[in-house]
């Protein structure tokens, strides 16, 4: 029996800015069973595009299942306003977001901010994963059970289930804690794109604080090594989805396709990345993902309710959490 | 009355969040986080043909005595992220949020306001605020080093760099000023509404002047006929310095209202409501902001505190200072021996804004009264129960206001510009 496989798309259309458009590919890729979808963005002027996040927020109440996963970038943005961002999309979603961990390292985007220099790809990937702790420790900084509603006393919240996070890094420091309530999904599923030969600093951010990779490795046995590795450093929680360039003008190509798919080994599953959004994602859907079915590689339908529950990842407990504090020093004292 | 046509009034709804305004207690309060809330608040204005739909911020959590604010609604989303998902679910209602411009760049708020204008086909708006807050500041990378001069007149470049970076559709925008030193060029062509609408709010002189030059609407806070008959003057007066019309600039007080089948019956629900919301602990609370030191053994239904305020005390954080304390503290013992008022009644007194009370036809009767008069062009309505408490309001003020012939029936535009009566800039 073949192992299920998980996937996702790319819903990148250059040129394309109405919320129609994306919210047409999505319901597409939802009604496939892929697991998410994502968006690119940057603070290039070209090509046109709108926020990637705000566009998934939008799309968000015309879909009912997929995964939600729009890039933001950590070098202009503030870690505290990104953390809330992906923290609301998950409440607007009912938890199907996600966050493609994204930098920005031209001098066009460094002017229009207007701030700083463009800096070197290894500082930014280093305060990347700086952005993402600190986002991850605002998610926790409120357990799950701190608001009381305590008419007897007049308490909304129990402050003690809320957390200073006092993070202090090389790049910037944030006291916390989140104004935004823990997210449905405890955290948002935390995407980081890498290639074979990336910056330390790029794998290092993905094996830390990944849930899933995006690999671009075209050849099947680097693909299946880098796998291997990864998954020794960051352990059996992590998902590594292969990019796959997608072009489905006809049926040849969604067998060949097909055929690729049944035949990977040693990885989780596949990101597709398609030519022509429009075209491609629903030929996969007519074409591809009936075949795969058929043969047990796509699941058919959705396992539960959240972007966690279709990648078999559990919800974490708050770090903060007295269960997670007890789980903690237990591991300590072994 | 004079001979001209009636005036029409605009109308928006406030999703009160952080604040003693919610009535937390109440059985019927929902969820404050919930996208469900949100969607029934603004399903609800949309259903009332309400202009807009908006939401304040605060980007830290409120502190009393160094500890976190514990007796009001805590938690909220971020706002624009949360209207992008409204946009969906709604059709015609504009969609405003708070964003604070001391805690972001141009760059991003031009694009991001400008993407919610597209995803929404034309209803963004930006509630301008600024902070010279070093406890925000903790939370970002610029810190809080901002004095109080210098967060204006940064708004106000930050405001015109934005509207720049909005018009720059076919060469990069270049802005060379005292706070911005920037270049470049959004991902985006031309929004629906050229520019998303821009609220601001402020009664300083420096603010009207703001507003006058920069904003669409305007906030205030003048609960008497003639004081809003006055401030309203004032403001459109400065209009024409700029070049501006009267009614390009659009006045909308912040308002509460308690409606019931009879006024009395309303007025004694209006006492209730603020019974509730200014509880034994937040009278303390509030007290303790003046006072500069632990008052949790006062009794908050007798008389002030005897003993005179500490001042240049840090001990609440992220609101709104109130001023001299020892200056205030006068002021209010002879309010409430002139009142005969407790602790508690005091800071109920003190507290309450501009709201209408009574019955559906009284309350439609005051609305009226206070924009054909000029005392303001419309209102921000903030119920005190989310997210039905403007059900009652649509359900049985506005019929009333469309029958007088000073509310829309339907919407006649897409556009939250439209809905204002304002320019489109860049239309040609």
């Amino acid at each position: 029996m073949p192992r299920q496989l998980h996937f996702s798309a790319a819903l990148d259309s250059p040129g394309h800015v109405s919320a129609p458009h994306y919210a047409a590919l999505a319901r597409t890729a939802e009604q496939g069973g892929l697991d998410f979808v994502t968006l690119d963005d940057s603070f290039a002027a070209g090509p046109h595009r709108p926020d990637a996040l705000a566009t998934f927020a939008r799309i968000a109440p015309e879909t009912t299942r997929i995964g939600l996963v729009p890039t933001v970038t950590t070098t202009h943005t503030e870690p505290f306003h990104t953390s809330i961002s992906v923290n609301t999309l998950d409440w607007v979603s009912e938890g199907r977001a996600g966050w493609l961990v994204g930098v920005s390292g031209t001098e066009a985007e460094a002017r229009a901010f207007g701030r700083r220099d463009a800096a070197p790809e290894s500082d930014l990937w280093s305060e990347a994963s700086d952005a993402v702790e600190v986002a991850a420790r605002l998610w926790d900084s409120w357990e799950d059970d701190a608001e009381i509603r305590d008419v007897a006393t007049g308490r909304f919240v129990d402050r003690d289930k809320l957390h200073y996070v006092d993070f202090e890094g090389t790049h910037f420091s944030v006291r916390g804690p989140s104004i935004t309530p823990r997210p449905p999904q405890g955290r948002p599923v935390v995407v980081v794109a890498l290639t074979a030969a990336d910056l330390p600093e790029r794998t290092g951010l993905a094996v830390r604080h990944a849930d899933v990779v995006l690999l671009d490795e075209p050849d099947p046995a680097a693909a299946r090594s880098a796998v291997g590795r990864l998954r020794l450093e960051a352990g059996e929680q992590l998902r590594v989805l292969v990019r796959v360039e997608v072009a489905l003008p006809d049926g040849v190509a969604a067998a060949a396709l097909t055929e690729r798919i049944a035949g990977a080994a040693g990885v989780d599953g596949f990101h597709l990345v398609p030519a022509d959004p429009v075209r491609d994602l629903a030929a996969f859907v007519r074409d591809v993902a009936p075949a795969l079915r058929e043969r047990g590689i796509l699941r058919a339908g959705y396992p539960g309710r959240t972007l966690r529950d279709h990648l078999g990842l559990a919800r974490p407990l708050s770090r903060y959490s007295t269960a997670a504090r007890t789980a903690i020093a237990a591991e300590v004292s072994r | 009355m004079t001979g001209r046509p009636l005036k029409q009034i605009h109308l928006a709804a406030h999703f009160p969040g952080v604040n003693n305004t919610t009535v937390w207690t109440d059985p019927r309060s929902g969820s404050q986080i919930d996208f469900s809330s949100f969607r029934h608040l603004a399903e609800t204005a949309e259903r009332g043909k309400f202009d807009f739909f908006f939401l304040a911020e605060g980007l830290r959590l409120r502190e009393v005595n160094g500890r976190i604010h514990d007796l009001d609604v805590v938690g909220r989303p971020e706002s624009i992220t949360l209207l992008n998902a409204l946009a969906a679910v709604t059709d015609r209602l504009g969609l405003a949020a708070t964003v604070n411009a001391t805690f972001n760049e141009p760059y991003e708020l031009a694009r991001r306001f400008s993407s919610l204008d597209h995803l929404s086909g034309g209803r963004a708006a930006w509630n301008v605020v600024t902070s010279s807050d070093a406890f925000t500041g903790e939370n970002f990378r610029r810190g809080g080093y901002l004095d109080r001069a210098d967060r204006y007149t940064r708004a106000a470049e930050f405001v015109q760099t934005a509207r720049e970076f909005w018009d720059a559709v076919d060469a990069p925008a270049r802005h060379r000023g005292p706070h911005f030193d920037v270049e470049g060029r959004l991902s985006l062509p031309r929004s629906p509404q050229g520019h998303p609408v821009v609220i601001q709010a402020g009664d300083s002189d420096g603010g009207r002047e703001f507003a006058a030059s920069a904003a669409d609407i305007i906030f205030s806070r003048h609960s008497t006929l003639e004081a809003g008959k006055a401030f309203h003057a004032d403001v459109k007066r400065r209009l024409a310095a700029y070049g501006r019309k009267p009614d390009e600039l659009k006045i909308m007080p912040g308002v509460t209202y308690v409606l019931a089948d009879t006024d009395a019956d309303a007025q004694e629900l209006a006492a209730e409501i603020r019974r509730a919301q200014v509880g034994p602990g937040t009278t303390i609370n509030y007290l303790e902001q003046v006072w500069g030191f632990d008052l949790s053994d006062h009794d908050p239904d007798g008389p002030l505190p005897a003993a005179d305020p500490v001042v240049d005390s840090s001990l609440v954080q992220g609101r709104t200072r109130l001023g001299d304390p020892v200056a205030l503290a006068a002021e209010w013992r002879a309010i409430a021996a002139a009142k005969k008022l407790t602790s508690r009644e005091l800071v109920i007194e003190l507290t309450g804004r501009q709201s209408f009370i009574g019955s559906a036809a009284t309350v439609a009767g005051q609305i009226d009264e206070f924009v054909q008069n000029d005392a303001a062009d419309g209102f921000i309505l903030v119920p005190h129960l989310t997210p039905g408490g403007l059900d009652g309001f649509v359900d049985g003020v506005v019929p009333l206001l469309q029958e007088r012939g000073v509310f829309r029936q339907d919407y006649t535009g897409t556009t939250l510009r439209s809905h204002l009566g304002l320019p489109t800039p860049g239309e040609r």
